[in-house]
Parts: structure tokens; sequence; C-alpha cells
């Protein structure tokens, strides 16, 4: 019975990194660069959650309070930090810049919030149900619930609305897209708003799971992610859920049954062995080069 | 063609002079008996953040590729490197032959690392190193902490989980002690040593930048597509630059071990801070500029950890205090204006006017 119930923290876990991978994808298929600030928004998104729940707010308005909060962060941190270099000579200026903000954000909330863990109250209140000697705790099951429910609004935002196919435009040919009238900057900005507001949710959800709140929660969720949108194709959202949940699994499983040390090593050598295997993911599209 | 490689041979030459001069500097220093303690135990860590900055810059500069892991790489040559000298410690007995070849096996054990982390990686376009060395650095600190070595007339002993498990001879001896590290290490490094290691590393840097290999690197970063349509086999060369890199991030790691008497691998040497803060060394010295990386450790060292103690020791600031309390936001704030100013499309486009504005008010 064991192996079930490890199986559905698996995938409770993989929920989390899905939803933490579709910012990733969405921000990497769209705007060609890797947000490792990413991870950081995530952190932020659990602090402000947990500050306003202990200031007396109840549970979902100060959820959206946070993907507020955090939609505001990715637009500045897209328009100050990234935009002026989006045409850069160089591509590893964004790359660095993206790190050099990540690094601000967790010193930053290091020197607001100190580097005591807090312990995070789970926002979810509901009771755990029990079937056939299964315990499933009513996180789980949110964040299942939650993982679908955004996958399938993020498709259908995509494919039947006016923004989603400018998206869709970008990320396939910036010139072209303005050509046809589409704001660019706008539709990237957006995208960063969407990707930090899921983030936001993802930190609620992972510090709900594991209630332990630190200024560097974030950073290794969110490499994980990266590995979950690799693993699933990077730049396709059903590739990220998919990636994300059999990403959390294998986590889960390596840790329960090989070492729970070696848990991250094993997450990494998924990735190794994924891009010497099949580099494009899961469902991801080869993309030919044009000179 | 003449006339370029002499300008190169005197570039590099003002490089190594640079290093000389400064070596000189701190032995009249030391000499004269001004050398006070603080800046004296600053001087064998100037010379490995040169070798991490100026190997660094190998694959940041002129590869074009992103590495977050060389604290990684640093990790890996320190504890094979110290593990040789706590084996040989009573079988070679002078302490410079067996910390050379400690040095040696530091960088070998570093390079294959990194080809082994290269092979999988660098034959993909996109910006898989950057995530992948980032993983790497994190988990070989876990890793380290969690091994166990010993040594009794049996041989070797290894273990993942305690040191009883070891299963060693009672008069076995426990090297590696999990998250207690190694400790009893000699004191190898000196600062004549550090200088030397630094002009070597140079010179493999400058030797390669300016070889036909190099030459064959640098296309790579300048124009990937053109390169592998003049025939230059991609993936060998990037796999170059990048084990140089480690080994020589290996040679560093050594050093820095052998100027402890405990290495433990903690998040505070080996850990992120670590990777990010050579990372600023190269940015700061310039992108793809070996020179700025020697010189950028040596003045963000002595400005942020000597000057700012000298200032302090006069009377508190709580601007000073509070700069040296936040060191690590200080750089985050560093890279991300360094990076806007030099490399946005707009600033560059103001820069280049306010410069002419001066030129034409001078003429």
């Amino acid at each position: 019975m064991s192996f079930l119930n490890y199986l559905i923290s698996g995938i409770s876990l993989g929920s989390v990194y899905a939803i933490i991978a579709l910012g990733y994808t969405m921000v990497y298929g769209i705007a060609k660069m890797l947000n490792f600030a990413h991870g950081d928004v995530i952190m932020v998104g659990a602090y402000v959650v947990f500050y306003s729940t202990a200031a007396g707010m109840p549970a979902i308005p100060a959820v959206l309070l946070s993907v507020v909060i955090c939609t505001v962060l990715g637009m500045v941190i897209e328009a100050v930090a990234y935009r002026p270099l989006r045409s850069a000579a160089s591509p590893l200026a964004v790359l660095i810049t993206a790190i050099g903000v990540s690094y601000l954000l967790q010193n930053l909330a290091l020197l607001f919030w100190s580097s005591n863990t807090k312990s995070f109250t789970s926002v979810v209140k509901i009771p755990a149900l029990k079937v056939a000697g299964l315990n499933i705790s009513g996180e789980t099951m949110v964040t299942i619930l939650a993982c679908i429910v955004i996958v399938v609004g993020l498709t259908l935002f995509i494919n039947k609305t006016k923004p989603g196919q400018a998206m869709l435009a970008v990320s396939e040919d910036k010139g072209a897209a303005q050509l046809m009238g589409i704001n660019v900057n706008a539709t990237i900005a957006l995208t960063f708003a969407i990707g930090s507001g899921l983030a936001a949710i993802a930190g609620v959800l992972l510090c709900s799971a594991y209630p332990s709140l630190t200024p560097y929660t974030g950073s290794m969720p969110g490499i994980k992610a990266f590995v979950a949108a690799v693993f699933g194709g990077i730049g396709s959202i059903p590739g990220a859920m998919i990636g994300g949940i059999l990403l959390g699994i294998i986590e889960i499983f390596g840790k329960a049954y090989i070492s729970s040390q070696m848990a991250d090593a094993i997450v990494f050598a998924v990735l190794i062995v994924v891009l010497l295997v099949k580099p494009t993911g899961l469902l991801g599209k080869q993309i030919q080069e044009k000179v | 063609m003449n006339t370029m490689r002499t300008k190169t041979a005197k570039q590099n030459a003002i490089t190594y002079g640079i290093v000389i001069i400064g070596f000189l500097i701190m032995q009249i220093i030391s000499a004269t008996g001004h050398m006070s303690s603080s800046l004296s135990g600053l001087l064998i860590p100037f010379c490995y953040y040169v070798i991490l900055a100026v190997s660094l810059n190998l694959v940041v500069g002129i590869l074009g590729e992103l590495s977050l892991g060389h604290a990684g790489f640093m990790c890996v040559g320190a504890f094979s490197s110290v593990f040789f000298t706590k084996c040989m410690e009573n079988v070679i007995t002078n302490s410079l032959v067996r910390f050379i070849i400690a040095l040696i096996i530091g960088a070998l054990v570093a390079a294959v690392f990194g080809i082994l982390i290269g092979i999988p990686v660098l034959r993909l376009k996109g910006d898989y190193l950057a995530i992948v060395t980032l993983a790497f650095g994190e988990i070989i600190k876990n890793l380290v902490n969690v091994l166990f070595i010993g040594k009794d007339s049996h041989g070797l002993h290894f273990s993942m989980k305690d040191t009883l498990s070891l299963g060693m001879e009672p008069d076995g001896q426990v090297i590696v002690n999990g998250p207690q590290g190694i400790t009893g290490i000699p004191k190898d490094s000196t600062f004549v040593i550090g200088v030397v290691l630094v002009l070597i590393t140079l010179f493999i840097v400058l030797r390669l930048i300016n070889s036909r290999d190099g030459r064959a690197i640098q296309s790579i970063r300048d124009n990937r597509i053109a390169a592998e349509s003049i025939g230059i086999n991609v993936t060998k060369y990037k796999l170059m630059a990048f084990s140089v890199s480690a080994g020589l991030a290996g040679i560093g790691g050594a050093l820095y071990a052998h100027n402890l008497s405990t290495l433990s691998a903690t998040p505070k040497n080996f850990g992120y801070n670590m990777s990010i803060m050579i990372l600023v060394y190269v940015v700061l010295g310039g992108i793809g500029n070996i020179r700025g990386s020697v010189i950028a450790p040596i003045v963000l060292n002595l400005v942020l950890d000597y000057f700012l103690r000298k200032l302090q020791m006069l009377g508190s600031n709580p601007v000073l205090q509070f700069l040296s309390d936040n060191r690590m936001l200080v750089y985050a704030i560093v890279l991300i204006v360094i990076m806007l100013f030099s490399w946005s499309p707009k600033m560059i486009e103001w820069r280049e006017r306010v410069f002419h504005k001066n030129a034409k008010e001078e003429a």
C-alpha cells in the first residue's frame, strides 16, 4: 500500500513542479531566455501569503494578493532587467542579468525576512480523504486539481483568445508578429505576468505541502521545474505538465527506495539522460535552424 | 599578421607584468614590515580568486557559454587533491613535491568531471550548460557531505552512510569524514606557489586563446552556424575549452584547500554563492577580457574586505556597515547594473553619443 501512497505524493509534488514549469516553458518559448529568477518569485509569493495570513487575512484573499504582487514583480523584472537586453549582441547578457535578478531577490529576502526558517501554515483547510487505506491529504487534492485547472485554462487561453494567439505568433517569429500588428513588448510582458502569477500559486502550494520557508526555498524547485520543462519538451504546455508529474514521481520514489540524499542527484541524472537520448523532450518539436 | 602577433604578445606581456609587479609590491610591503595580518591573510585568496576568475572567463567570455558550477569544479579539485595529500602524508615527505602532485591530481579529476558533464550538454545548443552546471555545483556538495573514506592496512574503504560502516581494522584512519570533511591538512599553499600557479593559468589560457584551437573556439562563440559550415567540430572545441576551464578551477580549489586546516563542503565555500562571486569578478573585469579577470578579484576584495574594514575601524558608519553586512546584495546589484550598462543597445548608443559630443567639444 505504501507504493500507492508514494505515487500520490509524487503526483502531488509533480503537480507543483508542473505549475512552475509552465511559467518557465512559456517564458522560454516566447523570450528564448532562461528566467533564473522564476524560482525566487515562488519564494516571494510564499512569503506574501505567510505574512498576510499571519496578519489575520483569510486564505483566499491572501493567495490572490500574492498572485497580484508576483504578477507585478514579474512585469517589473521583465521591464527593468530583461527588456533593455533583448536585442543585446550576446545571448549571455540577459542570462547573466537573470542570474543577478535571482540573486538580488534572494538577498533582499534575506535582508527583509532574515534567514530564519518560517513554518508555513497550510492554506488548505480541507480534511484528509481516507480511501481503502490510502491517506490523501487536502493539500494533495487541491494541488492536483489546481494543476489540472491551470493546464486546461492555459491551453484554452492560448488557442482560443487573441492575446494567446499573439503569444504563439511572437514565440514563432518576433519580427513577423510585429509586422502583423502585434505589440511584441506587451505580449512578452503578458507572458511574464502569467508565469509569475502561476509562480505565486506554486509557491503557496509548495509551502502548504512542505511547510518550511526560507529565502532559498524557491531556488531548488525552480531548477527542478526547468528539468521538468526540458523533460516534457520545452515550449510545450502539456509537455510541462507531463514532465513535472513524472519528475515528481521520480523524485519521491528515489527518496523512498534509493536514498534521500541522492534524490536531487537522481533528478539531474534524469536531465542528463533526457539530453543524451531525446534533447527535444517527450513532446517537444525539432526546430530547424534558419540561416 | 606579423604586427597583429606582436600586438597580442605585447598585450599578454602586460598581463603577466601586472601579476609580477603585484607580487613584487606585496614582497616589498612584507620585507619592509608593513604587512598587516589582515592583508597577508588575503594573499593566497587573491591567487585562487584570480585563477578561478580567469578560468571561468575562458568559458563565459571566450567560449560564450554560461557555467554556474565553477565552485563545484573547485570542490572536486579541492577534495581530490587533499585526499591525495592525506594519503601520501607519510610517504612523500617533501611538501613541495607532494603539493605539485596533488595539484596535478586536483586538476585532472576536475577536468574529467568537466568532460563528463560536457559530453551530454555541450553538443546541444541553448542554455542547458547553465542549468546543468548549476545543478552539478549543488549536488557535488551534497555528495561530498555523505562520503566517508577510510584507510587501513587492507587499503581504502568507501561508504555513503557513516564511519562505522566502513568496516575498517582498528588501526584504520578515517580520511574523509562526511559532513566534517577532511581534517589536519598540511598547509602547503604559499603565496609564491600561488603566484606561480596564477602565471601558469594565464599562460595556458592566453596560449589557448591565441592558438588555432582558440580561434576555433571564438568562432563558435561568434557564429556557431558559420563555424560549423567551415568544418569546425563544434562539440570538440566546446569540450576542450570547458574541460580546460574545469581543470584550472580544480587547481584553484587545490590551492584553496591546502590553505586551510579543515576542509568541508558547506554552502558558503563551494555553494552557489561562490560560483556567483566568481561570475561577478568575470563580469566586473569584462567578459572575454582576461586581464580584467586578473584585476577585478583583487580590486573587489581589497575594497570590500580590506579598505572597508580599515574605514570601519576609524569610525562606524551605517552605510559602510550595511555594505559589509550585505556583500552578496552588493554583488547582485553590481552584476545587474554592469550587464545593463555594458550590453544594452540603448546604453551603448547613449555612451557613444556622449563620447562623440565630448570629442566634438574638444575639437
